[in-house]
């Protein structure tokens, strides 16, 4: 073995972590700080970060309070009160703030349940497609060899697959409905992961701290868990919010396509899809849906940026 | 001819905020005289490698020079462009740096990257450039010239690629040579070639070269001046021999006093000891596949290699990268199976050992890593990372929660940093951690693999002394793998020298010392650095 640098040419200069202290002795330490602690601090002075869970969490808590901030029933119809022009136009009027669609529902309320349906479909897709694929990928990086080459072809496998087809077809096959679309969302979105969680793997699997493991006499399952699976959940949560993101768009054009959610569920892809006859001479009918799903997939990617970007020094030199 | 070449002046370097200090280096006056060579020295963090960044004109981003002159040839380094830089660097001031295999570019042949030196200065013609690249290959003793300069990077060996590096540096006849610890990378059979290479052209050339290192050894062969820099402060410098023989500084004096000396102490012998550990005939050999027409190239790690190590005795493996004490490390405490052979721990078969069972006694044995930065989960707090081998093997959580706090207190650190992840450690207390991840597990056998090689010579002797300390009062067995002969002199009871996969020589240390039996033993000691200033 050769002698190794005890820092690279670039860093010797620099102290080794911000916290690092530079005497070997036991000094009076830093407080405790965790990776993760000290990357949130850096977080919070991160733009995107700070804008991406802004945006967010507003519109996340708009979905958990919607039946209490809603101003109508969203389902309630009222044909003699149809396409209201929202406030800001010359017909508009406070009692529906962005207008009515073709049945005289009221577009505010059905925008504040329609993000509970994005949501919730980016989230358990998230969630499904998450555990598929980091599961693979985990034992396919840990493990290497044989288990690995059955995972790679899997994903080469899924990765021929054309989602939208496949998707379109399930639904057309089963009927759409939320489960429907959740379901094959989550079983077609994993591929991401899988690829990420195993290169992240093999980068930590031959570190020493995962031999110093195996040497205690650990299980493999406990060095999966406790020693790997740590050290690659920050490229899993920039994964997530990608895969959020995709999985809302996906839904809001099956939904569109009359394949997703069905009617009369305040979904923002069947809300274009509903006011697609008018966009022309009420083209707010189409926009506001639109423009709510621009705002609420902008702010889930700038927020995987930011914990890229927050999470990419580790700290550990 | 007195007056000095380069003339660094007051120089400081300004850290980003938030640094643990507010300069890398601080009011730096150097001066680098015709035709010798200044040493700097100081351990990591001592702001030596800046100070040679400097004087290319290579600082990262983040550092700025806030004050001071590098006077070259009449002009301030300091104040120039990027473009005055480029027509300096290369031509006037060149630069070797630590890895060669990261700065050689890997797709390049090469005789095509020494003369791209002339190309990227518009000099010669191509032919020309070709026959000054074959003829500079020469001169720095690389083999074979006519072919090796149509070679890649990767199919020359780590001295032959430093051999390059240096030929390319010295395309342009450049009056100043920096060498960025150009030899740390190295084993210390080339270390001496290399060294020795520097020295004859730097002679011939009449070349001032700044050499970075952090090894007293090399500055002992090499330096006509030293430099020692402490926190990026200059604490003394002077001619090297008196610098050396005499240190003034207190700083100095320890950093010298820390480096181990070639001379074992003498060690009562542990004969009648019982056995701990025991390897007989341990091989492994790694094929790679050849690809879908070529031949499969197999490697033969470690070849038949047998030793004993008993209770309270510390057996080295000694020898240079390639040459399979790391694998046999491995091999000893079964993170790799051996084709043939088997480990004892006392009286146990550990190598007949299925999965389940291993995992039980896994505990009999355990290493210590090389990389303190790489060694320690840095998701997990230092009690989670000491306790979690106990409590996996059935230890209540409070009890081994007490006893990481007795063993942080037994590796000198304080209790307090049991909730703390180890991030905020330096180097030094890493490894602390490290060795009390090991004890917790209550082993009969440690095995250390270059345990103290990536540590500061200071930080290093404090380690070993903390090792030699433990293995009296646990009565631990202790496998100490190092490239380092005075790491090996200082620890060792037995060394075993291993050399292409095989143990050469294994006797006591003292006798090995100085008596030593083999050719490639002697070889071994006679290419350690600073052997001279070593021997009092």
């Amino acid at each position: 073995m050769t002698l190794q640098p005890s820092a690279s040419p670039i860093a010797a200069g620099l102290p080794e972590t911000p916290t690092a202290l530079s005497a070997d002795r036991p000094a009076a330490l830093p407080a405790a700080r965790s990776p993760t602690a000290l990357a949130l601090r850096r977080g919070l002075r991160h733009g995107g970060f700070v804008i991406g869970a802004g945006i967010l969490g507003t519109i996340l808590l708009c979905a958990l309070a919607g039946p209490l901030i809603a101003p109508h029933d969203p389902y309630a119809q009222d044909v003699s009160r149809r396409l209201i022009p929202p406030i800001w136009q010359a017909k508009g009027n406070w009692d529906h703030v962005l207008g009515t669609d073709k049945l005289g529902r009221d577009y505010l309320s059905r925008l504040i349940y329609g993000s509970q349906i994005s949501l919730l479909i980016g989230i358990a897709a998230a969630a499904i497609s998450g555990a598929i694929g980091t599961t693979l990928g985990i034992c396919a990086g840990y493990f290497g060899g044989r288990v690995d080459a059955v995972v790679s072809y899997v994903v080469t496998t899924r990765l021929a697959m054309p989602v939208v087809l496949v998707a379109l077809a399930m639904a057309s096959l089963v009927g759409g409905s939320l489960k429907v679309v959740v379901l094959v969302l989550g079983f077609l979105l994993w591929d991401r992961f899988a690829v990420v969680t195993r290169a992240a793997t093999r980068q930590i699997r031959d570190q020493d701290f995962i031999a110093a493991a195996r040497a205690t006499g650990f299980s493999p399952a406990r060095i999966l868990f406790q020693e790997v699976l740590p050290n690659i959940l920050n490229a899993l949560i920039v994964v997530a919010t990608l895969e959020m993101a995709h999985a809302i768009l996906l839904e809001a054009a099956l939904s569109f396509l009359g394949l997703g959610v069905q009617p009369p569920l305040p979904s923002w892809g069947l809300m274009i899809a509903e006011g697609k006859p008018y966009m022309f001479f009420q083209p707010w009918v189409i926009t506001i849906p639109g423009i709510a799903l621009l705002v609420l997939v902008l702010a889930i990617n700038l927020l995987g940026d930011g914990i890229r970007d927050v999470t990419a020094p580790e700290g550990r030199r | 001819m007195n007056e000095p070449v380069v003339r660094i002046r007051n120089l400081t370097l300004a850290l980003p905020k938030g640094s643990d200090r507010p300069h890398a280096v601080e009011d730096l006056s150097l001066d680098l005289m015709p035709g010798k060579i200044l040493c700097v020295v100081g351990e990591s963090g001592s702001g030596k490698s800046m100070s040679a960044y400097a004087l290319t004109g290579l600082l990262p981003r983040a550092l700025k020079p806030v004050g001071g002159q590098i006077l070259f040839e009449g002009r301030d380094l300091l104040t120039l462009e990027e473009r005055g830089w480029r027509a300096l660097r290369g031509r006037r001031i060149a630069m070797v740096f630590q890895e060669p295999m990261t700065a050689l570019n890997p797709v390049m042949r090469i005789g095509d990257q020494i003369a791209e030196m002339f190309e990227a200065h518009g000099l010669l013609t191509p032919a020309e450039r070709r026959n000054r690249a074959v003829a500079l290959a020469i001169e720095v003793g690389l083999p074979d010239p006519g072919q090796i300069v149509r070679a890649y990077p990767h199919q020359l060996s780590g001295g032959q690629r430093q051999r390059a590096m240096i030929a390319m540096a010295l395309a342009l006849e450049p009056s100043i040579l920096v060498a960025d610890e150009p030899t740390t990378a190295l084993d210390v059979t080339t270390q001496a070639q290399i060294l020795k290479l520097i020295r004859d052209l730097q002679r011939r050339r009449g070349m001032s070269v700044l050499f970075i290192t952090h090894d007293f050894g090399v500055v002992a062969d090499i330096a006509d001046h030293v430099a020692v820099l402490q926190r990026g402060r200059l604490v003394e410098q002077g001619i090297a021999e008196t610098v050396l023989q005499h240190p003034q500084h207190p700083y100095t004096q320890a950093l010298l006093a820390a480096v181990p000396s070639l001379v074992p102490p003498a060690r009562a012998s542990r004969a009648d000891a019982p056995l701990a550990l025991s390897a007989i005939g341990l091989t492994k050999t790694y094929a790679t596949r050849g690809g879908l027409f070529g031949k499969p190239r197999v490697v033969a790690a470690v070849k038949e290699v047998g030793f004993e190590v008993r209770r309270g005795e510390t057996l080295g493996l000694v020898g240079e990268s390639g040459s399979g004490k790391s694998t046999t490390a491995r091999l000893a405490i079964r993170l790799i199976e051996p084709d043939r052979g088997t480990v004892r721990l006392g009286s146990l078969d550990y190598t007949a050992l299925a999965p389940r069972a291993l995992r039980d006694e896994r505990r009999r044995i355990q290493m210590i890593f090389q990389d303190p930065f790489a060694s320690l989960n840095p998701r997990r707090t230092v009690e989670q990372i000491i306790t979690a081998g106990p409590i996996a093997h059935g230890t209540p959580r409070r009890e081994a929660r007490a006893r990481a706090r007795e063993l942080l207190d037994l590796v000198g650190l304080s209790a307090s940093a049991a909730e703390r992840y180890p991030n905020a450690f330096s180097g030094g207390q890493r490894q602390r951690i490290g060795i009390a991840r090991a004890l917790a597990m209550e082993p009969d056998v440690l095995v250390a693999d270059e345990a103290v090689s990536a540590l500061d010579v200071s930080v290093q002797a404090q380690v070993l002394d903390l090792l030699e300390d433990l293995k009296q009062r646990l009565n631990l067995a202790m496998l100490f793998i190092t490239h380092d002969l005075r790491v090996a002199a200082k620890i060792c009871d037995r060394i075993a020298v291993m050399h292409r996969g095989a143990i050469v020589e294994m006797r006591p240390t003292t006798d090995l010392f100085r008596q030593p039996d083999h050719a490639y033993t002697r070889s071994l000691l006679a290419a350690v650095p600073g052997l001279q200033a070593a021997r009092p």
